[in-house]
């Protein structure tokens, strides 16, 4: 199996506040990797490095045995491999849910207009939305525009998707909808990141869970292990406290 | 059921879906608070109206500013030369919008690579803000043909048209540049993640929800640019409405043509004015309905 992913000593400050303390990490092809930890814990963080949306301070990153981190490497062209969905959505209010999801195909892949089209019916079919497709974004609920937007980034053909929290922001009733859209993909293959609070998601869906506590991976393992019996006195107060909350 | 019946679906400050009386929407009026409006009204207008028409110098007055017959030779030469504001502001704008956005999109360049530009339109927003409008248009119009330069025209028309454009695209800049800055960076994530450039991110997805949401101050500004093409006619050369106006009273030694000037600015600005209170409002209830992004 290869590498999609291969992060090395990654470092990340905002000012003063030193947010992510030297990551390593791989993901394989067609792997999915649980990232959780705490509130501030480096997850966002991490994954808008490895989507070079913020500028890494040390460390270097591969995506499918190419160095992103290296000199002279186009962002561009490494973002469109990517695909990275929000907590907040963030879909393009302005823009149909049809027009989401064409956009950067023809404006970044030089798809043209039909093909993009094509591309983007096939996806809001798939997740359920294609009635939807004529809709401005405000119209639909939190959980048909986190679809979109997952929609959106899947019509790039990325190598690896990266999934921030998808669920966060979301009524309770809603979040089924859209870990169900993930869920599938994972079947059908995709390598993902996916930082998430929904602790029995992570288990369910993820091949391997990582913990990442005040910006260190501090232990990953299987999910089985992980969550039964974590090595690490701090994961086992997180999940504790999760547990508490009800989320587990 | 009494309440249901002395105050009907829609009374202001009862029905939860209309705000109450001092509010902006409570055009719709119950019986009662109509008629404590009907007569309060009568009575303050008439007070008004009273002290003004038997004040001692309302005669001298009405024969100065409202003198019918001098309107009727005014007005339609007033109408006639109002054209040219017309054109004056329709010429204007139309550039003002273009290189406004220019200037805009210009400051908010990210970068020390863009240090000089950035500067730039800063101090050409910061000078033209600061000079006043019949300022500029004196220096350009009187400084700028005297330059003699070939191929510059020396019209006062075309000078003056040159100086709105200038003060408005100084002031439309800064509109367009809020509207801009008030986008939430996380659009610019979602489109930068999707492999857009720098340079897509601003057309597609950033200046499109600026503009959209600017309209309303961006209309303010018309208002003031369709009243300031008036400033123009200190040139000499540009009889346009206010001139004429001027030609019309000197002839008379009556005020009278400058009301009948005053009420065309009305008749354009005052449902310009409506507009953008409609804009707002509409805006408002657009963002209350829960368009949260």
């Amino acid at each position: 199996m290869s590498e999609a992913i291969r992060i090395e000593g990654l470092h990340k400050s905002f000012g003063d506040l030193e947010v992510l303390r030297g990551i390593d990490l791989t993901v394989d092809d067609h792997e999915v990797v649980g990232l959780i930890g705490a509130s501030g814990s480096g997850k966002s963080t991490l994954l808008r490095c490895i989507d070079l949306l913020e500028p890494v301070d040390a460390g270097r990153i591969w995506i499918e045995g190419g160095e992103v981190t290296a000199a002279g490497v186009d962002e561009n062209v490494v973002r469109r491999r990517i695909g990275i969905v929000f907590q907040a959505f963030n879909l393009f209010p302005h823009m149909t849910v049809m027009r989401n999801v064409t956009l950067a195909q023809e404006k970044a892949l030089d798809r043209d207009p039909e093909e993009a089209r094509a591309k983007a019916t096939e996806l809001l079919t798939r997740f359920g939305l294609l009635e939807k497709a004529d809709d401005y974004p405000d119209r639909l609920s939190g959980g048909q525009q986190q679809r979109v937007a997952i929609a959106r980034a899947l019509a790039m053909d990325p190598d690896v998707m990266l999934l921030d929290e998808v669920t966060s922001a979301l009524d309770p009733v809603l979040v089924a909808e859209v870990l169900d859209a993930i869920r599938e993909l994972a079947a059908a293959g995709m390598t993902m990141v996916i930082a998430t609070h929904e602790m029995g998601f992570a288990r369910d869906v993820a091949n391997r869970v990582a913990f990442l506590d005040q910006g260190t991976l501090l232990e990953e393992g299987a999910p089985a292990q992980m969550f039964s019996h974590p090595r690490e006195e701090a994961t086992r107060r997180f999940l504790d406290r999760i547990i508490a909350a009800g989320r587990m | 059921m009494a309440r249901e019946k002395y105050f009907p679906k829609g009374t202001p400050g009862v029905d939860p879906r209309v705000p109450a009386a001092g509010s902006r929407g409570s055009r719709i009026l119950g019986g009662r608070s109509a008629l404590i409006a009907v007569l309060s009204s009568v009575i303050v207008f008439g007070v008004v109206a009273l002290l003004i028409l038997r004040s001692p110098g309302w005669p001298s007055i009405a024969e100065a500013f409202f003198d019918g017959a001098v309107f009727a030779d005014a007005f339609p030469k007033i109408l006639r030369a109002f054209r040219l504001n017309v054109f004056m502001f329709l010429v204007a704008e139309v550039f003002i919008l273009v290189l406004a956005l220019v200037v805009a999109v210009i400051r908010s360049l990210p970068g020390p690579a863009f240090l000089p530009f950035r500067l730039m339109a800063a101090v050409y927003t910061d000078v033209f803000r600061g000079v006043p409008t019949i300022l500029v248009i004196f220096l350009l119009g009187f400084g700028a043909p005297a330059l003699g330069l070939q191929g510059v025209p020396d019209s006062d028309l075309f000078w003056g048209i040159v100086a709105l454009v200038l003060v408005y695209t100084a002031y439309v800049s800064e509109v367009y540049r809020a509207g801009i800055e008030s986008i939430h960076p996380s659009q610019v994530s979602a489109a930068r993640s999707l492999g857009l450039t720098r340079g897509q991110s601003m057309r597609y997805v950033v200046v499109p929800q600026a503009v959209r949401r600017v309209i309303p101050p961006l209309l303010n500004d018309f208002i003031g640019l369709q009243k300031d093409t008036a400033l123009v006619a200190s040139l000499g050369s540009v009889v346009e409405g206010l001139r004429q106006a001027q030609i019309v009273q000197a002839r008379y030694f009556d005020f009278t043509p400058f009301v009948a000037l005053a009420l065309i600015y009305l008749v354009i600005t005052v449902p310009l004015t409506r507009v953008v209170d409609w804009q707002v409002a509409r805006e408002r209830r657009r963002r209350e309905a829960g368009g949260n992004l």
